[in-house]
């Protein structure tokens, strides 16, 4: 029988969750390293969401296994589970990836529980070994230890990754193999638990994940004052702004959505700059895949210089206010 | 009529030292000596749930931990918060256990004692941070369950309004007791222990089951019962040259704009490129 690797298409109406793609391409790379037959499938439920089967197929996706129904416009665990697990009990997967998502990060462990196997939560990184099992490298201690994760005897192996640790490879166009799930398995009846709404900020400005260049504050900026002055930065050189837990707990950014590290965003711009963050592991988890980075503390002892290309260490009134003075 | 709460708790090294967390070159072993043990900071959120509704609707707060012997100290602390018992799931048998293995533990405890409303967790472990716990927890007790709640109401005692947080945005939800919910930090503000808290908690009741107390399967135990298994651990090497930049603040920035132009940010020196609203 040919093996096989799942990827969980999640969607939140308005199209597929960019992390989808970037775990397709995780899912074909895996697919070559086990080698033989082996086959990436993704599994797409939702309500009138057959059109975005072309995409999963352009990107890797040799099957389809979808469910569309009206009852699914929401996600429900309670209807989203069942069906997923009687899929993956009739199919056997060998692998099944999920983004580590709001969603994925229930839906996950939830159909693991239902399949009694294993899931690595919010892998940094994956291969096969000679045994041609799943490691997967999990973080612990917000990042300061990786460890590795197999799961031998239990199938599927599971795993979450968090958006923007794979990055999204070229297409791998397949024809469109659509398999229906059997909907008769949808719960009809009143369940304990209804969705009654789904409501998404439109993001400002260019999304985080997107930006070639993140300025990013920390509990050093002091002040909300210094925040807006990031922002205006951001807007000058077409990247974001983003911050530590610190500057929202503050209440001086925008909010939690703009957070890095393992609570928060996973990015990899071409330049960070951060202002007036000390480098604690929780944070630089998120950001040490920037392409170049670039600190500004007034300590020069503080920790994030050992993971900066480029270490300043100055006040950052003064950096800030020069920065702006440059272009005004 | 009054509700009957359960919390979850896990005591976990403070994080404020992970930067301190490293590996024994010989022995291979995390070592974290000297690194206080706490009760993982998000899980005060859920107590501090339970003993709201508490209030309005009366009734009970358990708090059940799976853990070493000494995380009594840990359940005596949400004792001083206001919490009414404490459980302590102990055992050799339950060493080594991933979430799953976990998550049917403490479902065997919660199983042992009074029927429950409402199950609290935290969202995520500050330590192994899964983040999975609690939703499979909510599987092996066969109830619903939601994760990330940041906002609750109650506005009957057997029927909950709810949201959860989702990227730029909140699901709504109606979910019906029995239930579990796992807690966002937004949900609350946790109280602070005050001195009268100390003082009542000496007096309240701890228990420690250990297997031979819980109906349970010894193949769904710890290790055993683990569908993962850990392979090496190591730390990875995040170090970058740090080249440190010299000079006064005009200096500074000129040099700067030179590097993110070498990184790969294009930028019109001139200022005369046009940016943002309003200008
Ligand atoms: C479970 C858990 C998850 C977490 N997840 C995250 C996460 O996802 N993201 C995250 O960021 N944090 C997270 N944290 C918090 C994290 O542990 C740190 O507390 C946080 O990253 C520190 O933020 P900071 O560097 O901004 O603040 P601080 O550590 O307070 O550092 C401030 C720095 O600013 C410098 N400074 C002060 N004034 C100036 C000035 N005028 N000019 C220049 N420099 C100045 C200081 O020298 C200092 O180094 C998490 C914590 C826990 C427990
Ligand atoms: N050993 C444990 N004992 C009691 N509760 C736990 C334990 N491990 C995890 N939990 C609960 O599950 C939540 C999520 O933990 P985790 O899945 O480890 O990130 C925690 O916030 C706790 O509420």
């Amino acid at each position: 029988m040919k093996k096989k690797i799942w990827v969980f298409a999640e969607q939140v109406k308005c199209g597929l969750d960019p992390v989808v793609f970037e775990l397709l391409t995780k899912a074909g790379e895996l697919a070559a390293e086990l080698g033989g037959e082996t086959e990436v499938g993704a599994v797409l439920l939702g309500d009138g969401v057959e059109p975005f089967c072309g995409q999963l197929a352009e990107q890797g996706a040799e099957v389809v296994y979808l469910a569309d129904d009206p009852a699914l416009g929401l996600y429900n665990p309670m209807l989203y589970a069942p069906l997923i697990v009687e899929l993956a009990k009739k199919e056997q997967p060998e692998i099944f990836l999920f983004g580590a998502t709001a969603i994925g990060s229930q839906l996950g462990p939830t159909v693991a529980a239902g399949l009694a196997t294993g899931v690595a939560a919010h892998c940094v990184d994956m291969r096969i070994n000679s045994d041609k099992l799943l490691v997967a490298d999990v973080p612990s201690f917000g990042g300061k230890i990786l460890g590795e994760i197999l799961c031998p005897d239990n199938r599927p192996q599971m795993a979450s990754v968090k958006p923007g640790i794979f990055v999204q490879g070229p297409a791998r166009p397949q024809p469109l193999n659509v398999v229906k799930m059997d909907l008769s398995l949808l719960p009809r009846n009143e369940l304990p638990l209804k969705a009654l709404s789904l409501e998404k900020k439109e993001v400002e400005g260019v999304p985080l994940e997107k930006a070639d260049i993140v300025f990013c504050g920390g509990y050093g900026l002091g002040s909300k004052e210094n925040w807006d002055k990031l922002v205006k930065l951001a807007a000058i050189f077409g990247g974001a702004a983003a911050c530590t837990r610190p500057a929202v707990d503050e209440g001086w950014s925008g909010g939690e959505h703009l957070m890095v590290g393992t609570s928060g965003k996973s990015i990899r711009p071409k330049v960070y700059v951060g202002f007036g963050i000390s480098g604690a592991t929780h944070h630089i988890c998120g950001m040490k895949d920037s392409g170049l980075i670039i600190s500004v503390n007034k300590d020069e002892n503080a920790p994030v210089f050992e993971v900066s290309d480029v270490a300043v260490t100055m006040d950052l009134n003064k950096v800030l206010d020069g920065m702006l003075a440059r272009f005004n | 009529m009054a509700l009957n709460i359960v919390v979850c708790i896990k005591p976990v090294p403070d994080p404020a030292y992970y930067d301190k967390v490293s590996i024994d070159p010989v022995t291979k072993r995390i070592t974290r000596e000297g690194i206080p043990t706490i009760i993982n900071p998000v899980d005060k959120n859920a107590i501090e749930a339970a003993l709201q509704l508490k209030t309005t609707y009366g009734g009970k707060v358990t708090v059940v931990t799976m853990a070493p012997p000494n995380a009594t100290e840990n359940l005596r602390e949400a004792l001083a918060m206001g919490a009414d018992e404490g459980i302590l799931l102990s055992d050799r048998a339950f060493g080594g256990a991933d979430t799953l293995a976990t998550s049917y533990t403490l479902a065997k405890g919660i199983e042992k004692l009074d029927a429950f409303d409402i199950v609290f967790c935290g969202a995520e472990s500050a330590d192994g941070a899964t983040a999975q716990v609690s939703s499979q927890l909510g599987e092996w007790l066969g109830v619903p369950h939601l994760w990330n709640v940041f906002a609750m109401e109650a506005p009957e005692e057997k029927r909950l309004r709810v949201k959860t947080k989702i990227e730029n945005g909140a699901m709504e939800w109606e979910i019906k007791t029995p239930c579990l919910l796992a807690v966002a930090r937004e949900i609350n503000k946790p109280r602070f222990i005050s001195a009268m808290g100390i003082i009542k908690a000496k007096n309240k009741p701890i228990s420690t089951w250990g297997k031979n107390d819980l109906l349970v399967e010894d193949s769904h135990l710890g290790l055993d019962g683990s569908p993962t298994k850990a392979g090496g651990v190591f730390t990875p090497d995040l170090k970058r040259k740090g080249e440190v930049l010299k000079g006064d603040p005009e200096q500074i920035v000129e040099e700067l704009l030179q590097r993110l132009r070498a990184g790969g940010i294009s930028i019109d020196l001139d200022g005369s490129c046009e940016w943002g609203g309003g200008k």
